[in-house]
């Protein structure tokens, strides 16, 4: 088979494989006629119907902003914490029993306390728990990325006497942000779990709610339509996230392949 | 090329010739120190009502309404119920994703013919799945393996399929050229040089199933520690709360070190472990 042949087979897969998937669930949901199992058609006309965009405001916008909010506090928080961790030695090993223990624990664990602590179920109580949870893959990725920093970068920039916090930020900030941008795309496909799951064990509005009400009064269609749509976002958000990364972190790709590896 | 996320403190540590003694003192005194530091924080908190003791429990009733639980059946029954609910998950996670992992991770055909349908899938948050379980499946064993399931499935997956497309050229090709049937050359090239990747993927998986399968428990009510914790909020019992908080943590920290200790025994021969052992 000539190389031209199979990259157009190749493409031609990867176009009718989802295509043929999606021609699949709709057969078999024809097939079944079950109010349990909406044909797709259907579920978008709900989500339509829905989200889109008569009660946008009411069902997708706190939960945005939610995601929003708690992942840049968790950012932040996160980079401000690991910077002087990734530097210090015994700030680390102080630290490391903490970090451990609220990473393994199940985040669903902390939500009574959450509520119980903050006296709240409005945004108080998911903006701080989404942060809380999303800070741990930003600040071991940060302490990560500047333990990862070539020895000989720093001692330069020590021996030419510049000062620590232009040390900070001209070259150990911008030396671990690759690492960074990596731990951020992981907290933020679990700000979208973790707002589904504060909001779907108490809330009075947004996604999360829509499917907390619609599993409480047995309807399916609006259950799916906002099933479909918390993947849709996770997928928007991840792309989105994508493209601001390759933006930012031009100059490293470029640094990079300069560089033979 | 984009640096990997890394998920946990990675182990590899700058040459150390030896451990000098300050070095000791910081790497087991200071850890236990700032633990202590940190419960004792608790306690006074709590104690000089900065926060009233019945939103935050001293960390001495706490403690003590856990001795009085692990005293009781009912914990340990929960406990194992959400350990088998987490053990059935990961393990039919593992069954389903190494070997899709391979077959993908070996065909740049199949790769791409399923690239779009698993990049959708894979960030679909599996709590948006719960309220859907609850009603079709139930509040059964089978929606918590589902769930645990589905959560841990794909990060072994991806895991696999780039473990198996990191193995070395010039080693399949040696095997190929050796005349090493197909399969040979999976037992003995592909799957021991994915094989790092695969544990680093089990490893995540685990942390994701013990999430879902207490999650499960919580949102659905299938028994199991989750269970139990909704039940002790719905009479606002806040010792008991913490106190469960503290046991689950605990479980996940347990189950951790356990999945780490695996890995280290499964590649005691690769050369990551070797260098963390010597240092």
């Amino acid at each position: 088979m000539s190389p031209r042949l199979y990259r157009t087979l190749k493409i031609g897969a990867e176009i009718t494989v989802p295509i043929l998937l999606l021609v699949g669930w709709w057969l078999y949901t024809v097939e079944r006629d079950d109010p349990k199992f909406p044909r797709p058609t259907t579920i978008i006309v709900e989500m339509r119907k829905l989200f889109f965009f008569d009660q946008f405001d009411t069902h997708v916008v706190p939960s945005l902003e939610r995601i929003g909010l708690g992942f840049a506090i968790a950012v932040v928080l996160g980079v401000a914490i690991g910077i002087p961790l990734g530097l210090s030695r015994i700030g680390r090993s102080a630290a490391m029993p903490h970090i451990e223990y609220w990473r393994a624990i199940p985040p669903p664990a902390l939500l009574p306390i959450s509520i119980i602590l903050l006296h709240s179920i409005g945004n108080t109580q998911k903006v701080a728990f989404i942060a809380f949870f999303c800070i741990f893959p930003v600040l071991l990725n940060t302490i990560d990325g500047v333990r990862g920093i070539e020895p000989t970068l720093i001692d330069t920039a020590r021996s030419f006497r510049i000062p620590s916090h232009e040390r900070i930020r001209r070259i150990v900030f911008p030396a671990a942000l690759p690492q960074i941008f990596a731990g951020m795309r992981t907290s933020l496909a679990l700000a979208v779990i973790v707002m589904v799951l504060s909001e779907y064990f108490s809330s009075t509005n947004g996604v999360g709610y829509v499917l907390l009400i619609s599993k409480n009064t047995f309807q399916f269609l609006p259950m799916w339509a906002a099933i479909v749509l918390i993947g849709v976002l996770g997928y928007l958000l991840n792309a989105l996230f994508l493209l601001v990364e390759r933006h930012v972190l031009a100059w490293h790709r470029g640094w990079r392949a300069a560089t033979p590896l | 090329m984009s640096a990997a996320p890394v998920l946990e403190g990675s182990t590899a540590r700058r040459p150390a010739s030896g451990l000098r003694a300050p070095d000791r003192v910081v790497s087991v005194a200071v850890p236990i120190l700032s633990v202590l530091v940190a419960l004792g924080l608790w306690e006074l908190i709590s104690r000089t009502e900065l926060i009233s003791q019945r939103d935050l429990p001293a960390m001495s009733t706490t403690v003590q309404a856990l001795w009085d639980m692990v005293q009781t059946s009912v914990f340990w029954i929960a406990l194992g119920h959400t350990v088998r609910g987490w053990a059935i998950g990961l393990g039919l996670a593992a069954l389903l994703a190494i070997p899709i992992g391979i077959a993908l991770g070996s065909s740049e055909f199949a790769s791409s013919a399923f690239r779009v349908p698993i990049e959708f899938l894979r960030p679909i948050p599996s709590a948006a799945l719960i309220p859907l379980l609850f009603l079709t499946l139930g509040t059964t064993l089978k929606s918590e393996v589902f769930l645990a399931t589905f959560g841990a499935f794909w990060p072994l997956l991806v895991q696999t399929m780039y473990g198996v497309r990191d193995v070395d050229p010039i080693a399949t090709d040696t095997a190929r050229s050796f005349r090493l049937t197909r399969n040979e050359r999976l037992f003995r090239v592909t799957l021991p040089s994915s094989l790092p990747y695969i544990m680093t993927g089990l490893r995540i998986s685990s942390t994701v199933a013990l999430i879902l399968a207490f999650t499960a428990e919580l949102f659905m009510g299938t028994p199991g520690l989750g269970q139990r914790m909704n039940y002790l909020e719905s009479f606002g019992l806040n010792d008991q709360i913490y106190a469960l908080a503290l046991a689950t943590g605990l479980l996940g920290v347990a189950i951790h070190f356990a999945i780490s200790a695996l890995e280290k025994h499964v590649l005691r021969w690769h050369p990551s472990q070797r260098k963390a052992a010597a240092s």
